[in-house]
């Protein structure tokens, strides 16, 4: 029986995703017989892959909000949950003392911050797609699986430092300014090839499979840690997320270069 | 078929290299950290297979649909030569991903009832609904200019730090002027708006259009169209707090 009701899940599922892809389909669609007026050369291969595209994006997403979901943001919960953190001190009356929680009690949670940012980047599909692209525009001077460890390390580095944000409630805009200057700088150092690619990987870290658990997470720990905000600290773990990576990719550039010496700009020539 | 069921089973432990990490990772904090046993042992080992299967489906159908389908139109458009057509394109693809997009509407949904919980927006069903509906379509079209914008810049071969520099003083600008209710979600709104249709699509297309116009370098041109995306809402998000809530 329990098989059934995943069948029906999925079915579901299917449904959304067919939703999610229409408008994309149309505007290609209009485009094609508006604009370009040929007719689409390959379409029965292409029709297909579009349909596996929607079929394993169904599947994908099932399986993480059936199975993933809940127990990640039930352990976030248990994490951020004062009573854990307090160990055998049962009354919170004593603990709060009006004084709030220091970050030293959340180690956990901040550690559970970067692994999870970290795990979770690694199979975030659209990273996937882009790490696969630009090892192939980049003839494999970029190397698809050094980007995505480039990335999901400053995804990690990113949510540890939001959460450790959320529990100490300091302005979001602190962190997020400093950060970005700090990019600048960066950014002005750089080879120029890579910095495109880096501010890219930015965006595209926190879809699918990050996001929401980056969510439920900031809620979670919004809504357990005393005198913080659901509105005000509960969001902007996934600014985090897309922060960190630009730089850490604009970083792992530098090393490759410097100790590697296989820089990027040597291979990818500009078209005649 | 030895050879091809060969290659399918490298594919598939290829794809569960992928997914490895998330699974050390809670089996870690589970064990180690809080200590009990799994509440959902069998959904939770069945969920993987899934998630597996699922990757390793829509990898494949990257490779033979999405990259090719991106790619093919931005030649097109660079056969054809009508820079209007291909900037509309650029926007409408940006605007109608977006405001079809499923992790989109659950934020701001979210957003909604926590800005109604706080006092910050009226209860009421209409006033939420509104404030939603004005957050969704403020982010699809901030998404459906960065597409206009980007399109252009590649085929300018304006550099895109130049934008980048821009758009952060703008975004530092805004933020100094936006209401505290709406940073958070405004700076959220550009990491969400790029879903792994929308991202390997918009990828192939710039690299695509890069590739087929002289003088231009799919890697300094190609990439950044996602970047600008990701750039365009924070702005233009905030800027609707400031026009709801009044400024700081």
């Amino acid at each position: 029986m329990a098989k059934l009701h995943y069948i029906d899940i999925i079915f579901d599922s299917l449904f959304i995703t067919l939703m999610g892809i229409l408008p994309i389909i149309l505007v290609f669609a209009f485009f094609q017989w508006a604009v370009i007026r040929k007719k689409l050369p390959h379409w029965k291969k292409l029709l297909a892959g579009m349909g596996m595209v929607v079929l394993g994006l169904a599947v994908f997403i099932v399986g993480l909000e059936e199975c993933i979901f809940p127990l990640g943001t039930s352990m976030a919960q248990q994490l951020s949950d004062p009573a854990f953190l307090m160990g055998d001190s049962p009354s919170p009356d004593s603990l709060f003392d009006g004084r709030r929680i220091g970050a030293e009690f959340y180690v956990e949670v901040i550690l559970f911050g970067f692994l999870i940012g970290f795990a979770t980047t690694l199979a975030e599909p659209a990273l996937i797609a882009v790490a696969l692209k630009a090892r192939e525009i980049s003839t494999g001077a970029i190397s698809a699986l050094g980007l995505r460890m480039a990335v999901a390390l400053g995804v990690g580095v990113g949510v540890a430092l939001g959460v450790f944000r959320i529990i100490e409630g300091t302005p979001i805009q602190y962190y997020i300014i400093t950060g970005y200057i700090f990019l600048l700088v960066q950014t002005y150092f750089a080879t120029k090839f890579i910095v495109p690619l880096a501010y890219d990987s930015g965006g595209v870290t926190t879809s699918t499979v990050t996001a929401p658990l980056l969510v439920a997470l900031g809620l979670g720990l919004a809504s357990n840690v005393p005198d913080s905000s659901l509105l005000l600290d509960g969001f902007g773990l996934i600014a985090f997320a897309s922060l960190f990576p630009m730089m850490s990719v604009l970083a792992y550039a530098m090393i490759q270069k410097r100790f590697f010496s296989r820089v990027p700009d040597s291979r990818a020539k500009p078209n005649p | 078929m030895v050879k091809t069921l060969r290659s399918l089973l490298s594919k598939i432990s290829q794809t569960f290299l992928n997914v490895l990490p998330i699974i050390l990772v809670i089996t870690f904090f589970q064990i180690v950290v809080i200590q009990k046993p799994f509440p959902h042992l069998q959904e939770t080992l069945f969920g993987f297979v899934l998630v597996i299967i699922g990757l390793f489906i829509f990898i494949q159908g990257l490779e033979q649909a999405l990259f090719p389908l991106g790619e093919r139109l931005a030649v097109e458009f660079a056969l054809k030569g009508n820079v209007f057509w291909i900037v509309l394109f650029g926007f409408t693809l940006g605007f109608a991903t977006t405001i079809a997009e499923p992790a989109l509407t659950v934020i701001a949904q979210k957003a909604g009832e926590i800005a109604a919980e706080a006092g910050a927006i009226d209860a009421a069903r209409d006033s939420i609904a509104g404030y939603v509906w004005g957050l969704r379509l403020t982010t699809a079209l901030a998404v459906g200019l960065a597409g206009a914008i980007g399109v252009i810049r590649i085929i300018k071969g304006w550099p895109l730090v130049i934008f980048i520099l821009g758009g952060y003083s703008l975004i530092i600008l805004a933020t100094l002027f936006a209401p505290k209710e709406i940073i958070g979600i405004a700076y959220d709104a550009g990491g969400i708006t790029t879903s792994c249709i929308t991202v390997p699509l918009i990828t192939a297309l710039g690299i695509g259009l890069a590739s087929s116009i002289r003088g231009r370098n799919p890697m300094i041109d190609g990439f950044g169209l996602i970047a600008l995306a990701s750039l365009t809402p924070i702005f233009f998000v905030m800027l609707y707090g400031i026009f709801i809530f009044g400024p700081s």
